[in-house]
């Protein structure tokens, strides 16, 4: 138990110990007080009756942080508490000035310490860096869940099992969601057809197969099994013949398999819902039935289609009800993570409404509004979306690994050997035969064939979980009497696809020299290449007289931009074409990323110093004009940057109103200022970062004050309405940090070694909206709010062209 | 369809230069027929004569089609290889479009014009810039870092190769040629 750091080495060690200690002691309040209150055991054999597994649990707030609670507070001698918090009713009892009231807060309370559990959990299992590269985290959970579970057996209480409910309403969606709304479409699409044939053909060779199979082994197998019957082992067989989404992430995550692959067990598990969805029900209702007739099959199967489209068709609605609304919240940009949220969990839910597959719901939802909600909402917004999906489904993830150990301990078990390991074997085979089958079928279509190597990965990838476990507790167990059977099966499969193929996938992966995934970066020149090719492939398809795989593709993005972005993105940016919208957003990371690496001296190595020069010396430098930029995204990005930079000083000097042409867009003069400006700013930086001390920030009036003293300061006035007017002030905190989004200028300036407590900017002269003089930087066209003005971003570099010799360094403090 | 006599010597040439079966080369003679009403030749229907040639006849045609074959599986390394630097050297030519045997500034300048070409709206400094970003970022990668006084000609044909290297070429620039039943009438 190496920890990796050099400081505070025996600190890391205690500290798993003193999670574990910590979080198993939280819970023994719930055990004292759960002796006094009726015992809930399992839960949902009627879902609607006794409510609680997960101890008096009601559909809670899922959101709820866990509160800071340090355990230590709870003695032991906790279990007096129920009695003496409802002692207020006796009269002549002093006043309690110290009161204790647990049953009022404990269901929320509850709650909250198993989602703390979990996350101490995975804070713990990262400091063991050892562990957690053989076993994948999903076995630790589950190893805790199972520690737990066994501790509150021990203590002498019953420990709670996994309530399908909870799993299907509150645990299973963000998971769900996540994935879906992350989806990487454009490979998904490409391999649709390989992923459905897999999830559907797939899981219902799987189902039958392993059904009749069971069947066979049920009537040879002896007493205590001959009883079960050919339907009841068909819903068996359809129960864990699904490949579970929720295992497979947990798994497929650590190994970083390359994308097809991942694309493809993935995606099945994810559209495999529909057929589980409906086996499930269909011999759920046959169970109870002695024939089968024709007619009923054939309903089953017209249902198959209704649930899987049903399911997508609401998920779409969805979609694009909250692209619309999205579309309008622009001035209200807090609230636009939840509309995501909530129209995605509504499409989850009314699916689940009419017992359509709420999974394929949620997904087509997600994918559905991505691109326009993207298109709409704010840079913020965006990050709040992906961090709150991330952070509940890895919470989610957590817990329903927990769960799941402790259900094990927690369950009626009966232990039949012949049918555990038959199903176990079953399963495998089942999925190797399948797998194979398929692939030779499939291969047949595909153009990028599926080598033997990436088939064995897809086999040993179908992971069981959850969702089979929960399936099963749904049972009625007056129906299904040999429920429990069933449930210690599942387990024993789940424990051993999670376990035993969760371990050696990763060391199997290396071995077989699998291609991994690829981590380079989406470049522009791929993304140009990318769109080159559609077109060239398109133009000959159609020379082919083909229909095509690109000739419908080609055919969607017309219909996308001409009719279905006008409605649902807002303003100006439904006619952005995708290479530009590209463009900014690449723009967008690098000035995040030039910000956020802005240390001393710590210059990022991806930078380049290729410049313009390097690649166009010869004619005069061309103008480097940014792409149009739309008002709110040059308000975030200065914002971003306001917040982040330090401004420095401008020189004024040389900058003169009236040597700007009209015509922003003529800059050769200008270009060539700003090279000698770099140049020079570059080696003053060099000297005054070594020789001076700490620059002082002022105050808006002392800036000002400067401003109105110096002599070629500007006005901020226009004296005409046709010329360009540059307003620049010396820095102050206030104005908005201006910058330069040319890749090149960025890199420039990252060269450029920040003084110790600050980072110095470039100056940008950027379009400006009306605003008060003095506080912004700004290069003001005149004050007509017209669309050309919004393209002029000029980029120039530091303090003016003539940096004052004899003013010293641009680093003295003022203001002081 | 002629003497066929000689079009299948004729065809056993071009299916052994450009690796189609014979089945697939009279497909794509029917197809051509049709494009070209039944010319020899297919004429240049742009305005500006841009490329290199007027007209190409059936030979052209397929040495062009060939580019687009998928990759078989029986494929050695070696195979593959020369088969993705032939589909790259087409891509390559498609961008240097005089041919100098280097994409230059102003060649991918128009490249990303005519992309962005479907929308009016656009600016032309927009596509500029972009093409500038991005023939820095192929500057980079192909040279690393540069002086400020260094000129980066550019994107020669190995640099080109080295850009691609992520992304596996063979998968994508394909066409279906196998279902070629499914040729529909020319409209």
């Amino acid at each position: 138990m190496r920890a990796t750091g050099c400081l505070g080495v025996p600190t890391l060690h205690k500290l798993p110990s003193v999670f574990m200690v910590a979080a198993l002691l939280g819970l023994l309040p719930l055990l004292h007080s759960h002796g006094l209150q009726p015992n809930p055991m399992l839960a949902s054999e009627a879902p609607h009756h006794y409510p609680a597994v997960v101890r008096g649990n009601e559909p809670g707030d899922f959101t709820s942080a866990p509160p800071g609670i340090s355990e230590e507070i709870h003695p032991l001698s906790k279990h007096s508490s129920n009695h003496t918090g409802n002692g207020h009713s006796k009269p002549e009892k002093a006043f309690p000035v110290l009161g204790i009231d647990y049953t009022r807060i404990r269901i929320p309370f509850e709650i909250s310490l198993w989602i703390l559990l979990a996350c101490l959990m995975k804070l713990g299992f990262h400091v063991i860096p050892s562990v957690s590269n053989i076993v994948p985290e999903s076995c630790l959970l589950i190893v805790v869940g199972l520690l737990v579970g066994g501790l509150i057996k021990g203590v002498g209480e019953s420990p709670p099992i996994l309530n399908s409910e909870i799993f299907f309403l509150f645990l299973l969606p963000p998971i769900i969601l996540d994935a879906g709304y992350f989806l990487p479409l454009r490979q998904f699409m490409e391999n649709l057809g390989t992923i459905l044939i897999f999830a559907v053909v797939g899981t219902l060779w799987n189902a039958f197969f392993l059904g009749g199979l069971m069947y066979a082994v049920c009537q040879i197998g002896g007493t205590g099994l001959n009883h079960i019957g050919l339907l009841a082992n068909l819903l068996f067989g359809s129960i864990i013949s699904a490949v579970d989404p929720v295992a497979v992430l947990a798994v497929f995550e650590e190994i970083h398999i390359n994308e097809l692959l991942h694309i493809l067990v993935f995606g099945e598990s994810l559209l495999n819902d529909a057929v589980t969805v409906v086996l499930y029900h269909l011999f759920e209702e046959f169970a109870n039935n002695e024939q089968v007739t024709i007619i009923d099959i054939l309903l089953g199967f017209i249902s198959f289609f209704v649930v899987s489209l049903g399911g997508v068709f609401i998920g779409i609605i969805y979609g694009i009800v909250a692209a619309f609304t999205s579309r309008f919240t622009s001035h209200i940009r807090v609230i636009e993570p939840l509309f995501v949220f909530l129209y995605s969990y509504m499409a989850y839910l009314s699916a689940e409404l009419f017992h359509l597959s709420g999974i394929m719901a949620l997904i087509a939802a997600g994918v559905v509004m991505r691109p326009y909600v993207e298109a709409n909402i704010s840079h913020k917004s965006h990050t709040t979306i992906k961090y709150f999906l991330k952070m509940w489904s890895s919470v989610s993830e957590t817990l329903i690994f927990i769960f799941l150990g402790v259900s094990t301990v927690a369950g009626k078990h009966y232990w039949n050997w012949t049918f555990v390991i038959s199903t176990l074997l079953f399963c495998l085979i089942a999925r190797v035969l399948g797998v194979l089958g398929l692939t030779w079928f499939i291969n047949k279509f595909r153009i990028v064939k599926l080598t033997p190597k990436d088939q064995f990965i897809i086999a040993y990838g179908g992971l069981r979980g959850a969702i089979a476990f929960s399936l099963c507790y749904l049972l009625d167990y007056s129906h299904f009497n040999m429920r429990d059977m069933f449930l210690t099966a599942i387990i024993t499969v789940i424990f051993f696809t999670v376990f035993v193929q969760g371990m050696t996938i990763r060391p199997l992966v290396d071995l077989l020299a699998v291609k991994k995934k690829q981590e380079t970066k989406r470049s522009i020149n791929e993304e140009i290449h990318t769109q080159f090719l559609d077109h060239l492939l398109t133009g000959i398809e159609d020379i082919c007289g083909h229909y095509g795989h690109h000739h419908w593709k080609d055919k969607l993005n017309r219909f996308n931009k001409k009719y279905v972005k006008k409605c649902l993105i807002a303003g100006e940016r439904s006619k952005e074409p995708q290479l530009i919208a590209f463009y900014h957003k690449m723009e967008m990371k690098q000035a995040i990323e030039l910000v956020e690496s802005g240390g001393i001296g710590k210059i990022p190595s991806a930078v380049s110093t290729v410049s313009m020069q390097n690649i166009h010396p010869k004619t005069l430098p061309v103008e480097r004009i940014l792409p149009a930029l739309s008002k709110d995204k040059e308000e975030e990005i200065r914002k971003i940057l306001r917040n982040n930079l330090q401004k420095t000083r401008q020189r004024l000097r040389s900058y003169n109103r009236h040597t700007l042409v009209a015509d922003p867009y003529e800059e050769a003069w200008n270009q060539m200022l700003l090279r000698r400006q770099k140049v020079r700013q570059l080696e003053k930086k060099m000297n005054n970062y070594l020789t001076v001390p700490a620059h002082k920030v002022d105050s808006p009036t002392m800036s000002r004050a400067r401003i109105g003293s110096d002599p070629l300061a500007y006005e901020p006035k226009p004296d005409s309405e046709n010329l360009p007017i540059i307003t620049i002030d010396p820095a102050s905190p206030q104005s908005p940090e201006s910058v330069d989004l040319v890749n090149e200028e960025m890199k420039g300036m990252s060269r450029l070694p920040p003084s110790p407590e600050e980072d110095e900017e470039g100056l940008v002269m950027r379009v400006k909206e009306p605003s008060s003089p003095g506080t912004d930087d700004v290069f003001t066209p005149g004050t007509s709010d017209s669309p050309s003005n919004q393209r002029m971003l000029r980029c120039l570099s530091d303090p003016g062209p003539r940096p004052e010799p004899e003013e010293g360094e641009p680093f003295i403090p003022k203001g002081q | 369809m002629g003497s066929s006599h000689s079009m299948s010597e004729e065809i056993q040439e071009l299916a052994e230069k450009t690796g189609f079966t014979s089945e697939q080369i009279e497909h794509l003679h029917r197809r051509f027929k049709q494009l070209s009403g039944d010319q020899p030749t297919i004429r240049n229907l742009r305005q500006e004569s841009d490329g290199l040639a007027d007209e190409i006849n059936f030979e052209d045609f397929l040495t062009i089609m060939s580019y687009f074959r998928p990759i078989e599986m029986n494929m050695d390394e070696e195979q593959l290889d020369h088969f993705r630097k032939e589909k790259l050297k087409f891509l390559f030519h498609m961008y240097d479009s005089d041919h100098d045997g280097k994409i230059t500034l102003q060649e991918y300048r128009n490249v990303v014009e005519e992309l962005l070409s479907g929308n009016p709206h656009l600016e032309k400094e927009s596509a500029r810039s972009i093409a500038d970003g991005a023939m820095m970022e192929a500057a980079s990668i192909c040279v690393g870092q540069m002086e400020p006084d260094q000129v980066y000609e550019g994107i020669t044909f190995e640099d080109f190769l080295k850009i691609w290297q992520g992304i596996d070429i063979e998968t994508k620039m394909h066409v279906r040629f196998l279902n070629m039943e499914t040729i529909a009438q020319c409209h």
